[in-house]
C-alpha cells in the first residue's frame, strides 16, 4: 500500500517569532496533523489559527480544555474567541519546553465546522487535552501557530503532516 | 503543493521533508474508510482487518442522530458481547472534571470511547476522535485501546481521554464495530478511517 502519512512542511526558528504560518495547503489529504515542539516566552498561552485563503481572526473559535497540573485537574471553556484554538491552559515561563499535536480531521470538507483535537505536554507545569471548534464550513488551507502578544523562542520546531485515507 | 512558511516578523521561506513523529512516512497505511451518506448509518464495521501491521489507529469525524445535544460511542472487538470489557476515562466539560469507569455501565463493548455531537447539537458541529489499538495481532496480550475525543459547540462540549480493554480473550483483533450508544446511528458526513502502522 502507498504511504499515507506524509510530511508537508517544517520549519525551525532561527530567531524568535510571534507566529509561524503554513499556507497553500493542499486539499488532497484526509486529515492534517500540526506539531509544535519548543518553547515560548510564556507571556500568553499559545494557539492555532486557521482559515481559507487567509487566517480567520474573527470571533469564530471556541475551545474546551482539560488540564492537570500535578496537584489538581481543571476544565475551562473559551467562546467566541479570536485568538484561535487553545493548546494550553496557563501561560508559563519562557524557556520551558512544550509540545503540542493538533489533529485536524477532515480539514478540507466544505460541509462541517472544523473540530480540532489537541494534546499538549508542558512538563514543567501541566498536561493538557483540548477540543476546539472553528465555526466555518470552509476548507482549511492555511494554519498559523501564534502566541498573540508573546513569541516562540529560537529553536522551536513546527511541522505539518498530511494523512490520506483510502 | 508549494508549502510556504512565513512568520510575523518577516520570515518567509519554502520547506520540504523532515518529519519527526513515529508512524510517519511509509509505515502508516490506510486500511479502510467509511463515509456516511444521506440517511446516516446505524454503526460502523471494520471487518477482515489485515494481520500485517503492528498497531491500528481509528480516526473519526462523527455526529450522532439521536435527539440529544451530545452523544458517545462504544467500540466492540471481534463481535464479543459477553461481559468482557473494562474501561476508565477522564473528561472535561468546560466547567468541571469527571471520571468514569466500567463499574457504571454495561460491559458488552468498550463504552464511552468517543464523545461527539448529536442530532440536537448546533448544526454542522461534529466530534472528532483518534483511537490507538496496540499489538492487535498478539495472541499473548489482552487488547488495550486509547482514545482522545471530543466536540466543542461554542458554549458546550467535552474533551475526554479514555482507555479500555477486552478481558475475555487474547485473540488477535479481526473486526471492530463502532456504534453510538443511543442506537440511533451516525449522521451524514460522519467519516471513519482505519489505519495500520508497521514496525
Amino acid at each position: 500500500m502507498a504511504a499515507t502519512y506524509e510530511p508537508i512542511a517544517t520549519t525551525t526558528l532561527g530567531s524568535s517569532q510571534s507566529s509561524v504560518t503554513f499556507s497553500s495547503i493542499s486539499g488532497s489529504y484526509t486529515d492534517l496533523i500540526a506539531v509544535f515542539n519548543g518553547s515560548n516566552d510564556g507571556t500568553t498561552q499559545y494557539f492555532l489559527q486557521v482559515g481559507n485563503g487567509s487566517i480567520d481572526t474573527g470571533s469564530n473559535y471556541s475551545t474546551t480544555v482539560l488540564d492537570g497540573n500535578g496537584s489538581s485537574a481543571a476544565s475551562g471553556r473559551y467562546t467566541n474567541d479570536t485568538v484561535g484554538i487553545r493548546a494550553d491552559y496557563y501561560a508559563t515561563g519562557g524557556g520551558n519546553k512544550k509540545m503540542s499535536i493538533f489533529q485536524l480531521n477532515n480539514y478540507s470538507n466544505s460541509t462541517t465546522y472544523k473540530t480540532v483535537l489537541v494534546r499538549s505536554a508542558l512538563p514543567a507545569t501541566e498536561v493538557v487535552a483540548t477540543v476546539g471548534l472553528w465555526r466555518s464550513t470552509s476548507a482549511i488551507n492555511i494554519v498559523r501557530f501564534t502566541c498573540t502578544s508573546g513569541y516562540y523562542e529560537t529553536g522551536s520546531t513546527f511541522t505539518l503532516y498530511g494523512i490520506k485515507a483510502a | 503543493m508549494t508549502p510556504i512558511i512565513s512568520a510575523r516578523g518577516g520570515l518567509s521561506s519554502q520547506a520540504y521533508g523532515q518529519f519527526a513523529l513515529s508512524g510517519a512516512g511509509g509505515s502508516f497505511e490506510s486500511i479502510a474508510t467509511v463515509s456516511v451518506g444521506s440517511g446516516g448509518t446505524s454503526y460502523i464495521d471494520f471487518t477482515s482487518i489485515p494481520q500485517t501491521y503492528k498497531h491500528l489507529q481509528i480516526r473519526a469525524l462523527l455526529r450522532g442522530q439521536a435527539a440529544d445535544t451530545a452523544g458517545q460511542s462504544w467500540i466492540r472487538v471481534n463481535g464479543v458481547t459477553t461481559d468482557s470489557y473494562s474501561w476508565h476515562g477522564i473528561y472535561g466539560t468546560g466547567s468541571s472534571v469527571g471520571t468514569e469507569n466500567s463499574e457504571f455501565s454495561s460491559k458488552d463493548a468498550i463504552y464511552s470511547q468517543f464523545r461527539h455531537s448529536s442530532g440536537n447539537s448546533t448544526a454542522s458541529v461534529f466530534g472528532v476522535g483518534v483511537c490507538d489499538i496496540l499489538d492487535y495481532t498478539s495472541t499473548a496480550k489482552y487488547k488495550t485501546v486509547r482514545t482522545l475525543s471530543g466536540y466543542d459547540s461554542n458554549g458546550s462540549g467535552q474533551v475526554r481521554l479514555y482507555s479500555g480493554m477486552l478481558l475475555s480473550t487474547t485473540n488477535a483483533i479481526t473486526t471492530l464495530r463502532i456504534q453510538d450508544q443511543s442506537g440511533s446511528g451516525y449522521a451524514q458526513y460522519s467519516h471513519f478511517a482505519l489505519y495500520g502502522i508497521k514496525d
